[in-house]
């Protein structure tokens, strides 16, 4: 695997973290295509999150390489973190800045020109017009996940990483996040890795999964394939079969702890 | 495309270290009770101490004198406490707010990141200390400004030390999480008995005194007695104050930033509580 593809949005070759006797991630390589949508599932504790936070450099791998947008993400990060964004419900946006207030400091991190006009357009796009002024602190979960989602947005990234952008959102309020996400990534062409426990969402955004399991990946696929190999009818009884070992797949050796998710959250 | 222009450059720099001052001046002003404390305990110490030193100033021989130098070690004190609190509760906003992943996803450099804290840190001592000292020129007719050119040297070796002293602190408590906040309140308190704020380095045992000497304050306190009481400007001691801040800054610098690196080892950046 060439670590610096820039064919690939995101390379991870034999990525390894080890949390003192835990072991987050264990030999974990994969490639996400530009403008793909890949879909990283799991149960808690599968590693998703400690993936992730690799990924956009927030962890350092024990061991192992990591590329996003043909950069070294261990070496040379800030040459990319402009290029890419994040957002997730439980990483909340300062509380007591307002809507406008917090997107004006996020723009300018990112060097944005012709800010205000790209804060008016993302309010409009996202329905946030009547909320600009509000401190963030004051919104509820669907109207955060907009905001967060507009921050996301921002900067317009080439690669957008999700953590379970929908969860606690009324159906309604999911579907439209799920739609602007869609349009994003048709208008951008942007890659975007989903960590997700929604499986219907991951069946209807992803073009291919990558199912990890006590830290180790376990499958991947496109979830039309994976229903086929497993004989399944949705990709929950798949996610299912596979958290139960009712899958007939090898059971991950070698590690010695699964229970990350107190200290990594996921 | 929008057109992000995050990566180098002094001009991205300082509009990234603009962006961090704008969402602190964002903070301090949407909460007046903030504003008020930044300069209601400076102002309370100053009432204290000052009529402390209008007693004293009602006593005969050394008392007198040395009661002359209180307000002047109380409102240097309060650059060196008011600097460091100010550097540390801009980077504790981030814990709080649990925004530090986000910042540290963002193209914002540890190095744009720590410059933003001290002109905070800088904003919230002149907020505080200025009125104070204007306070103290009109209720006890102490005029710390009197001190000339050598209270810009004074204020240079506090600050810097209050910056090398919050360094450490924010690297610590981004390692540790929030458990370590309260090093942010009480670190800074090992330099009141040890840089001699009120009394003379001559005061402490003979063993202490070379771990007074080896703290950058120490050298304003006692130039500033050596101005106020003996009427003596030491530029000796000013130049010994610049030249160990230079090293506290490069070892502040040294263990922020192998915390921050400790953090990302560990995982810390992922769980800012405690």
């Amino acid at each position: 695997m060439d670590i610096s593809s820039a064919a690939a949005a995101v390379t991870a070759q034999d990525l390894y973290k080890r949390y003192r006797k835990v072991v987050a991630v264990d030999h974990v390589s994969f490639q996400i295509p530009r403008g793909a949508t890949v879909g990283l599932l799991g149960g808690n504790g599968a590693g998703k999150t400690t993936t992730i936070a690799m990924i956009m450099g927030l962890v350092l791998p024990t061991s192992g390489a990591i590329s996003v947008l043909g950069e070294d993400m261990i070496r040379h990060r800030q040459r990319v973190l402009h290029r890419m964004n994040f957002e997730s419900p439980y990483v909340n946006m300062p509380m007591r800045l307002t809507v406008r207030q917090n997107l004006t400091v996020y723009g300018r991190l990112y060097g944005l020109p012709e800010l205000s006009g790209r804060i008016a357009a993302l309010a409009g796009a996202l329905d946030l017009r009547e909320l600009l002024e509000r401190p963030c602190g004051r919104l509820s979960a669907g109207q955060k996940t907009r905001v967060s989602l507009a921050k996301a947005l921002l900067n317009d990234p080439e690669l957008l990483l999700l953590d379970e952008p929908t969860a606690s959102l009324d159906p309604d309020t999911a579907d439209w996040v799920r739609r602007h996400l869609e349009n994003f990534r048709r208008e951008r062409g942007a890659t975007i890795l989903l960590a997700s426990h929604n499986m219907p969402e991951v069946e209807r955004l992803c073009d291919s999964v990558i199912i990890m399991k006590r830290g180790r990946i376990v499958d991947e696929d496109s979830p039309a394939a994976l229903l086929r190999r497993y004989g399944r009818a949705t990709l929950e009884d798949v996610f299912l079969a596979v958290a139960r070992d009712e899958a007939g797949l090898p059971a991950p050796g070698g590690v010695s702890g699964a229970g990350t998710d107190a200290e990594m959250g996921g | 495309m929008i057109g992000a222009t995050g990566r180098g450059g002094p001009a991205a720099s300082a509009g990234r270290i603009g962006a961090m001052i704008l969402r602190y001046w964002y903070l301090l002003r949407s909460s007046w009770p903030r504003l008020l404390e930044l300069v209601y305990w400076p102002t309370v110490q100053m009432f204290m101490w000052g009529f402390l030193q209008s007693y004293l100033h009602q006593q005969e021989g050394m008392l007198a004198l040395a009661g002359g130098a209180l307000l002047g070690a109380v409102l240097l004190w309060d650059i060196l406490f008011r600097g460091q609190i100010g550097f540390s509760i801009s980077f504790l906003e981030e814990m709080w707010a649990q925004n530090l992943g986000h910042l540290m996803i963002s193209p914002l450099r540890a190095g744009e990141f720590i410059a933003a804290l001290m002109v905070m840190s800088l904003i919230r001592v002149i907020i505080g200390v200025v009125p104070v000292s204007v306070m103290a020129v009109y209720f006890f007719g102490f005029n710390i400004y009197g001190l000339g050119l050598a209270l810009v040297g004074f204020f240079v070796i506090l600050m810097v030390t209050s910056w090398a002293i919050g360094l450490l602190v924010c690297g610590l408590v981004l390692r540790q999480g929030l458990g370590a906040e309260s090093l942010v309140w009480s670190l800074i308190f090992l330099m009141l008995p040890l840089a001699c704020v009120y009394y003379p380095v001559t005061t402490l045992p003979h063993w202490l005194q070379y771990v007074a000497l080896a703290l950058p304050p120490t050298y304003v306190f006692e130039g500033m007695r050596a101005i106020l009481i003996d009427g003596v400007f030491r530029p000796d001691l000013l130049m010994t104050g610049l030249a160990l801040n230079l090293i506290y800054l490069a070892i502040g610098l040294a263990a922020f930033l192998a915390l921050l690196r400790s953090a990302r080892i560990h995982g810390s950046l992922l769980v800012s509580g405690e």
